[in-house]
C-alpha cells in the first residue's frame, strides 16, 4: 500500500516537473523572457510536490502508532489496568492481527484486534487521500503561480542547499551520538570500576568478571585485578611498533622509487600492483599471519635456540606492517610526485645529485605529506583487529618480548562481545570504555599530527 | 675570448627535432641574449649548456659544445662539476622551501666548499651582496625563502646560483614574471655580473636584450638564423626575418 502510494507520489512529481517545464516553454514561446532556464520551473514544480508529501508522511509516521493506539485501548480505560498491563494487552492484539499469536485467544483480545485492523486500514486510506489531495492542490498552487518573471532559481538553489545540508548533518549527528553512547556506557563502567584500576592495573583478565545475577554485578571488590588495563595498551602500541618499524621503511623507500627513479614504465606497473596489497581482506592477511609466518618463525626461533610462540606479536606485527606498506608507498609517492619538478631543477641546475636533491629539497617539502601518510598507518596499525585476534593470541599478557604472545585493545573488544553478554554487566561496559579509549588515542593522534604538518610546513609555491 | 663554442647542435624531443645545426660562440664575461619567438628553441638550447635536458627522458642531443675547449656532451663529463661551473636561473623564481640562508649555503654545502660555519656565512654573505638583496634581508636570513616578493625571490635565486661562483650564468627569462621596478634591478645586476660571470640570457623583451647584452642571437623554428653583435643585429640585420622580428612584424 505504502509502496503503490510511494511510487504515486514520485510519477506526480515527474509529471509536475513536466508540466513546470512545458509552462516556461509556452511562456517562452509568447516571446517573454523567463527568469530562469525552462527546467527551473520544472525543478520548482517538483518541489512543491515534495515537500508535502515529505512533511505529511513524517507526521504520519510519527503520530498514527499513538492514536491507534489510544482508540484500541480506549475500550480498556475504565476496567483498572496498569500501564504495564495495557502494554502487554496491546502487544499481544498487534500479533494476534498479524496472525503470529500462540497463546490463549480471549474474546476481547480479538475483537480489539478486530478493531486494530479496520483502524489501520481507515488510517492508511486516509494518508492516501489527504497526501494525494494536498499535493495536487500544492502543485496546482505553484504552477499558477509560475508566470514569466517569478523567482524559480533562487528556491531551487535554496531546496538543493538545504538537502544537502541535511546530508552533512546527518554524517555529524551519527558521531555525535556514537560519541555520546561512548561517552554514556564508559561512564557507567567507570561507576562500578574506579578510573585509577583501569589506567594502572597490570592485569587483564574480563572472564573473571563473568556474574550469575545482578547482585553481585555491582559488588565492586569482585572486579579488583580484573580490568587493568596496562597490558593491553602496551600490546597495542608494541604491536602497532612493531608494524610501523616494517612499514615505514620499506613504504617510504618503495614511494621514493617510484616517484623518483622507476621509470613510467615501472611504475605504471608497479603502483597498481603495490595498491592491490591494500585490497587485501585483513582476514585473509590474518590467516596469513596465523597459519603462515607463525609457525614459520617458531621453527626459526627453535632452530636458533630461542623460545617462541606460535602465536607472536613479532608474527602479528610484521604482517600488520606488510599490510600498512601500500597506504605509506602510494600516498608518499603522490606527495612527492607533487613536489614541482622547478624545485628539481633548481637543484640539479646547482650541481645537485638525485639523491641530494631527494635528501635535501624534495624530502623536506613533502614531509608534511608523508607525516600525514604514515599517521594514517598508525591509525590503521592501533585500529586493526583480525590480524591480531588471530595471529597473536587473546590472552593479556604484559611483555615487550616480541617472541612471546600479546594481546590488544581491539582484540579484547572481540573477545569481550563475542559470545553471550549482558548489558550493563561490567565486563560488556568494558568494551565500550575500550573503544572510549581507542578513540581518544586516534582523536590525540590526528590532533598531534596537524600539529606537527602545520609547524613544519615548509611551503612551495 | 670565447668561453663556450657550441658545434652543430641537434636535439630531439622523442623523433621530433627542435634544434638544427645550432653552431654558436660565447664571448666570456659578456651578456649574450637568446631572442625569438616562443617554441623558437631558445631555452631547449640554453638548458643545453648545463645538460639540464638529461632530465627530460626523451630528450637527445647532440654535436658539440665546447666549454673551455672541453666538450660536455662527451661521456667523461662531470653533470655535477659542469653544473658546479655553469649556474642557472630559471623563468620563475623557484627558492627551496628553506630559509633565505639554507637556500643560498644550498650549493657549497653539496660541493663541500666551506671548511667552517664562519666560512659559511661570509660566502653566504658575499653571495646576497653581489646580487644587490643583503641590505633588505640580513635581518632575517632565518626566514623562509618563499616569503619574500617576487623580485626579491628572484636575486635570492641569483645569489643561489652565484654562491658556487660558476664560470657560466644561464638566464632563462628571469624578468618574466616581475614588475618593471624588479626587471631594472635584475637587469642592474646582470650588468653588475658580468664582471666576473659569462651571461647567457634567453628573454622575449627586445628592449631588453637591447639594454643588457652585447651580443644576441635570433632564433626562429629550431633554427638559428643570426648572430652577432647587439648594436648590429637591432640596428642593422643581415636578414629579413631579424629584421621583421625585432620591429615587431611578426612573433
Amino acid at each position: 500500500m505504502n509502496l503503490i502510494l510511494f511510487t504515486f507520489i514520485v510519477l506526480l512529481g515527474f509529471t509536475s516537473y513536466y508540466f513546470g517545464r512545458r509552462k516556461a516553454y509556452t511562456i517562452q514561446s509568447s516571446k517573454k523572457r523567463l527568469t530562469a532556464l525552462p527546467q527551473f520551473y520544472g525543478y520548482y514544480l517538483a518541489i512543491w510536490c515534495a515537500i508535502p508529501a515529505f512533511i505529511i508522511f513524517s507526521l504520519w509516521a510519527i503520530f498514527e502508532p499513538t492514536i491507534v493506539k489510544l482508540l484500541v485501548l480506549s475500550d480498556y480505560s475504565n476496567q483498572g489496568y496498569l500501564d504495564d498491563e495495557l502494554n502487554l494487552i496491546y502487544e499481544k492484539t498487534k500479533s494476534l492481527s498479524r496472525g503470529q499469536f500462540t497463546g490463549e485467544i480471549t474474546p476481547f483480545i480479538e475483537a480489539s484486534a478486530e478493531k486494530y485492523l479496520s483502524l489501520r486500514s481507515i488510517a492508511q486510506s486516509s494518508k492516501a487521500v489527504i497526501v494525494l489531495s494536498i499535493i495536487i492542490a500544492s502543485v496546482a498552487y505553484a504552477y499558477k503561480r509560475i508566470s514569466s518573471n517569478s523567482r524559480t532559481r533562487e528556491p531551487v538553489e535554496k531546496f538543493l542547499n538545504a538537502v544537502l545540508f541535511t546530508a552533512s548533518l546527518a554524517a555529524i549527528l551519527t558521531t555525535v551520538g556514537i560519541v555520546f553512547s561512548l561517552i554514556f556506557q564508559t561512564i557507567d563502567f567507570f561507576k562500578v570500576i574506579p578510573l585509577f584500576d583501569f589506567v594502572f592495573g597490570t592485569h587483564w583478565y574480563p572472564a573473571k568478571a563473568f556474574v550469575r545475577d545482578s547482585s553481585e554485578a555491582l559488588d565492586p571488590t569482585m572486579y579488583s585485578d580484573t580490568f587493568g588495563a596496562v597490558p593491553i595498551f602496551a600490546g597495542t602500541f608494541f604491536i602497532a611498533l612493531i608494524a610501523m618499524c616494517v612499514a615505514i621503511p620499506i613504504g617510504l623507500m618503495s614511494g621514493i622509487y617510484l616517484a623518483e627513479y622507476a621509470s613510467s614504465k615501472v611504475r605504471k606497473y608497479a603502483k597498481p600492483l603495490i595498491e592491490i596489497l591494500a585490497g587485501i581482506p585483513t582476514v585473509v592477511y590474518g590467516f596469513f599471519a596465523a597459519l603462515t609466518v607463525g609457525p614459520f618463525l617458531k621453527e626459526l626461533g627453535t632452530s636458533m635456540g630461542l623460545e617462541v610462540s606460535a602465536e607472536s606479536a613479532l608474527a602479528a606485527g610484521g604482517v600488520m606492517g606488510i599490510m600498512i606498506i601500500p597506504f605509506i608507498s602510494s600516498l608518499s609517492d603522490d606527495v612527492i610526485t607533487s613536489v614541482p619538478q622547478s624545485l628539481r631543477d633548481g637543484s640539479y641546475a646547482m650541481g645537485a645529485t638525485k639523491s641530494e636533491t631527494i635528501k635535501r629539497v624534495i624530502f623536506p617539502a613533502a614531509l608534511p605529506g608523508i607525516v600525514g601518510s604514515i599517521l594514517l598507518g598508525v591509525s590503521r596499525a592501533i585500529g586493526e583487529t583480525m590480524i591480531v585476534v588471530m595471529a597473536s593470541g587473546l590472552a593479556a599478557n604484559l611483555t615487550f618480548n616480541p617472541l612471546e604472545s600479546t594481546s590488544t585493545i581491539t582484540a579484547q573488544i572481540v573477545v569481550i562481545l563475542i559470545g553471550d553478554q549482558a548489558f550493563g554487566d561490567p565486563k560488556t561496559q568494558a568494551a565500550f570504555a575500550l573503544g572510549m579509549s581507542l578513540f581518544l588515542v586516534t582523536l590525540c593522534l590526528n590532533i598531534v599530527a596537524l600539529r606537527v604538518v602545520k609547524k613544519y610546513r615548509e611551503k612551495y609555491e | 675570448m670565447i668561453k663556450i663554442k657550441a658545434k652543430d647542435v641537434d636535439v630531439f624531443y622523442g623523433k621530433k627535432q627542435a634544434l638544427y645545426n645550432i653552431s654558436l660562440d660565447i664571448e666570456e664575461n659578456q651578456v649574450t641574449a637568446l631572442i625569438g619567438p616562443s617554441g623558437c628553441g631558445k631555452s631547449t638550447f640554453l638548458r643545453c649548456l648545463n645538460r639540464m635536458n638529461d632530465v627530460i627522458d626523451i630528450c637527445n642531443v647532440k654535436g658539440e659544445i665546447l666549454i673551455n675547449d672541453f666538450n660536455i656532451n662527451d661521456k667523461s663529463c662531470d653533470v655535477v662539476r659542469l653544473r658546479e661551473k655553469i649556474g642557472m636561473v630559471f623563468q620563475k623564481p623557484n627558492p627551496f622551501p628553506k630559509t633565505l640562508y639554507e637556500n643560498v649555503s644550498y650549493g657549497p654545502t653539496i660541493h663541500g666548499m666551506a671548511q667552517s660555519k664562519q666560512e659559511m656565512d661570509e660566502i653566504v654573505e658575499t653571495s646576497l651582496k653581489k646580487a644587490a638583496l643583503w641590505e633588505e634581508v640580513k635581518d632575517r636570513l632565518h626566514e623562509p625563502g618563499t616569503g619574500l616578493s617576487g623580485g626579491q625571490q628572484q636575486r635570492l635565486c641569483i645569489a643561489r646560483a652565484i654562491s658556487v661562483r660558476p664560470e657560466v650564468i644561464l638566464m632563462d627569462e628571469p624578468c618574466s614574471a616581475l614588475d618593471p621596478i624588479a626587471t631594472a634591478q635584475i637587469e642592474e645586476l646582470i650588468d653588475e655580473l658580468k664582471k666576473e660571470h659569462t651571461i647567457i640570457i634567453v628573454t622575449h623583451s627586445m628592449a631588453q636584450a637591447a639594454r643588457v647584452s652585447q651580443n644576441t642571437g635570433f632564433f626562429h623554428l629550431g633554427h638559428l638564423i643570426e648572430h652577432g653583435p647587439t648594436d648590429k643585429i637591432f640596428k642593422n640585420p643581415d636578414n629579413t626575418k631579424t629584421q621583421d622580428y625585432i620591429t615587431g612584424r611578426f612573433g
